[in-house]
């Protein structure tokens, strides 16, 4: 059998999107930049994709600009909004737990001048709103607070976070790729003015995402030439949009249903059948389809490839998976002690999994951890 | 990461996974940045290392490694087996990712533990070159158990009374 449960990676492109994406390749391949007919038509692609992401967010179509995808939407958030309000102050709060490129964005914006404040999280991984509260100032421009995290799945409370910084006229940024679809977020409801989203966590295509701008937000441009997107240059990607506004439209509540129920069978088990396993992230406040636990005892890298051997897709944040020898940043941020960021494993659903998949890979998760721990002499420890 | 064909069936099938009753010499070596630890038990017969075992918390390429330095080892003498160098191990298994070369030192200094455990017990000479190596690992471990609580101190009383 094969299962596939690290959708938190990448998703695969759903049939409905696959086939809306197909004409727009061979048949209506045109450039929306062209005035011909073809390129006509592919206006109109684009701007149904844009119109159906825009309502989904809670933005007027033109506050949708589309984008490579998460981390350049992400890039574009941080340095655009630095440089072009670096009058009004050098100040950019972000937290510990974002994605590597936000921090990276925010490591090199701190070379060019600005001065960045990385806020904590608690044992869950949350942000404290007082903690921002507290660190925020006059001459702060922009806060960067992702809503759900991509390893430990915890959800941040972006209202309050909102309200807080519109109560400090800062602008407040949130990178929404691992949530959009699955938690609701609304531009103008969380006092968001940029929105980071991306197409290929939701059964959309690889490559493209959208950096949601609220209208009289001053951003400077990343790349410049052609204005292809409003502020957005490079030709602009019609078959992957189209796919993205798929992906988009076919998200409903049904599948997130599906992805939690599956998800929460996949928790209990787990946590009730493998002994010293521990849940990371929040309990409750968590993505739809996330899973990560740490096992005691046993390393995460020998456990992601012994469950490939199975069939089984997953990852993990342990040291010995990544190329620097340290555990992942989220797990050190929520004080995991050295022994349980050891033995992560990421298990990310996704609504076409079936309940054999996830009950076949418990029964592997169960059996590949006793050998692990049998081989590491930790069966009893 | 990417491993090579070798390395994968050391994992998935390790050779002489397990402990070794009465050991004539148990040997434990860890990593205090990434965290694994090994141990490797041997039974020596006239200066010839008849058999091995081996208990890994690690990755891939730490279980993998243990894997082939206990086959390597196996029917050599005290002398040839302290000759062994982690290149050997590299090679023997058709490369690491050299993020993971530190694995195969490991590994290596798990069996001059072994090693250094069974002269000790013979009331032997130490070589000077093994004393010095011993110094450096039995520290490593040391450090390991401070950073990972009482978790590894735990692992080798579970491990060393069962052997």
């Amino acid at each position: 059998m094969k299962v596939y449960l690290d959708h938190g990676a990448t998703t695969p492109v759903a049939k409905q999107v696959l086939d809306a994406m197909t004409p727009y390749f061979d048949k209506k391949f045109g450039n929306p930049a062209s005035l011909h007919i073809w390129g006509t038509e592919a206006v109109d692609a684009v701007e149904k994709s844009r119109k159906l992401i825009a309502k989904r967010i809670g933005a007027k179509q033109n506050e949708v600009v589309f984008t490579s995808g998460g981390t350049e939407s992400n890039n574009w958030a941080l340095k655009g909004v630095a440089f072009a309000n670096q009058n009004n102050g050098r100040h950019i709060i972000t937290q510990k737990t974002e994605h590597d490129c936000v921090l990276k964005a925010s490591k090199w914006l701190e070379t060019q001048g600005f001065e960045l404040s990385y806020l904590g999280v608690d044992n869950h991984g949350l942000v404290d709103p007082a903690e921002l509260e507290a660190t925020i100032r006059e001459d702060t421009i922009l806060v960067s607070i992702m809503q759900g995290n991509n390893e430990i799945g915890t959800v941040q409370p972006m209202r309050e976070l909102g309200r807080i910084c519109k109560e400090h006229g800062a602008l407040f940024h949130s990178d929404a790729c691992q949530s959009f679809t699955k938690e609701p977020l609304d531009l103008n409801k969380d006092k968001l003015d940029l929105i980071t989203i991306n197409a290929h966590k939701i059964y959309g295509p690889k490559g493209v995402g959208a950096l949601v701008v609220k209208n009289g937000t001053k951003l400077t441009p990343l790349f410049h030439g052609g204005q292809q997107d409003p502020g957005r240059s490079g030709t602009i990607n019609v078959s992957g949009i189209v796919g993205f506004g798929k992906s988009v439209e076919i998200a409903d509540n049904k599948k997130n249903k599906l992805m939690k129920n599956l998800r929460n069978y996949l928790i209990d088990r787990i946590m009730d059948e493998v002994p010293n396993s521990f849940l990371n992230g929040h309990p409750e406040k968590r993505l739809i389809n996330n899973a990560n636990f740490s096992f005691k005892g046993l390393e995460g890298e020998a456990l992601v490839l012994r469950l490939s051997a199975r069939g089984i897709a997953s990852s993990t944040g342990s040291a010995c998976s990544s190329k620097k020898l340290e555990p992942s940043h989220v797990l050190m941020a929520i004080g995991r002690p050295a022994e349980l960021a050891h033995g992560s494993l990421r298990l990310t659903v996704g609504w076409e999994n079936k309940l054999a998949e996830i009950e076949y890979a418990i029964d592997m998760i169960k059996k590949e951890a006793k050998w692990l721990r049998d081989i590491g002499g930790c069966d009893d420890v | 990461m990417m491993y090579s064909k070798n390395v994968m069936e050391h994992f998935m099938k390790p050779k002489n996974s397990g402990t070794i009753k009465n050991a004539d010499g148990v040997g434990q070596a860890g990593n205090i940045v990434c965290g694994d630890v090994m141990f490797i038990f041997i039974k020596v017969k006239d200066d010839v290392i008849m058999d091995l075992k081996f208990k890994a918390l690690g990755c891939v390429a730490a279980i993998a490694t243990s894997s082939i330095v206990t086959e390597l080892a196996k029917g050599k003498t005290i002398d040839q087996a302290l000759e062994m160098s982690n290149q050997d191990i590299v090679e023997a298994l058709g490369g690491l990712p050299p993020v993971k070369v530190h694995c195969s030192l490991l590994a290596i200094d798990a069996l001059k533990e072994a090693i250094y455990d069974y002269l000790k017990k013979q009331d032997r000479e130490i070589p000077a070159e093994l004393e010095r190596a011993h110094e450096r690992i039995s520290k490593e471990v040391q450090g390991i158990e401070g950073k990972f609580g009482n978790f590894v101190e735990k692992q080798r009383e579970f491990l060393l009374d069962k052997k």
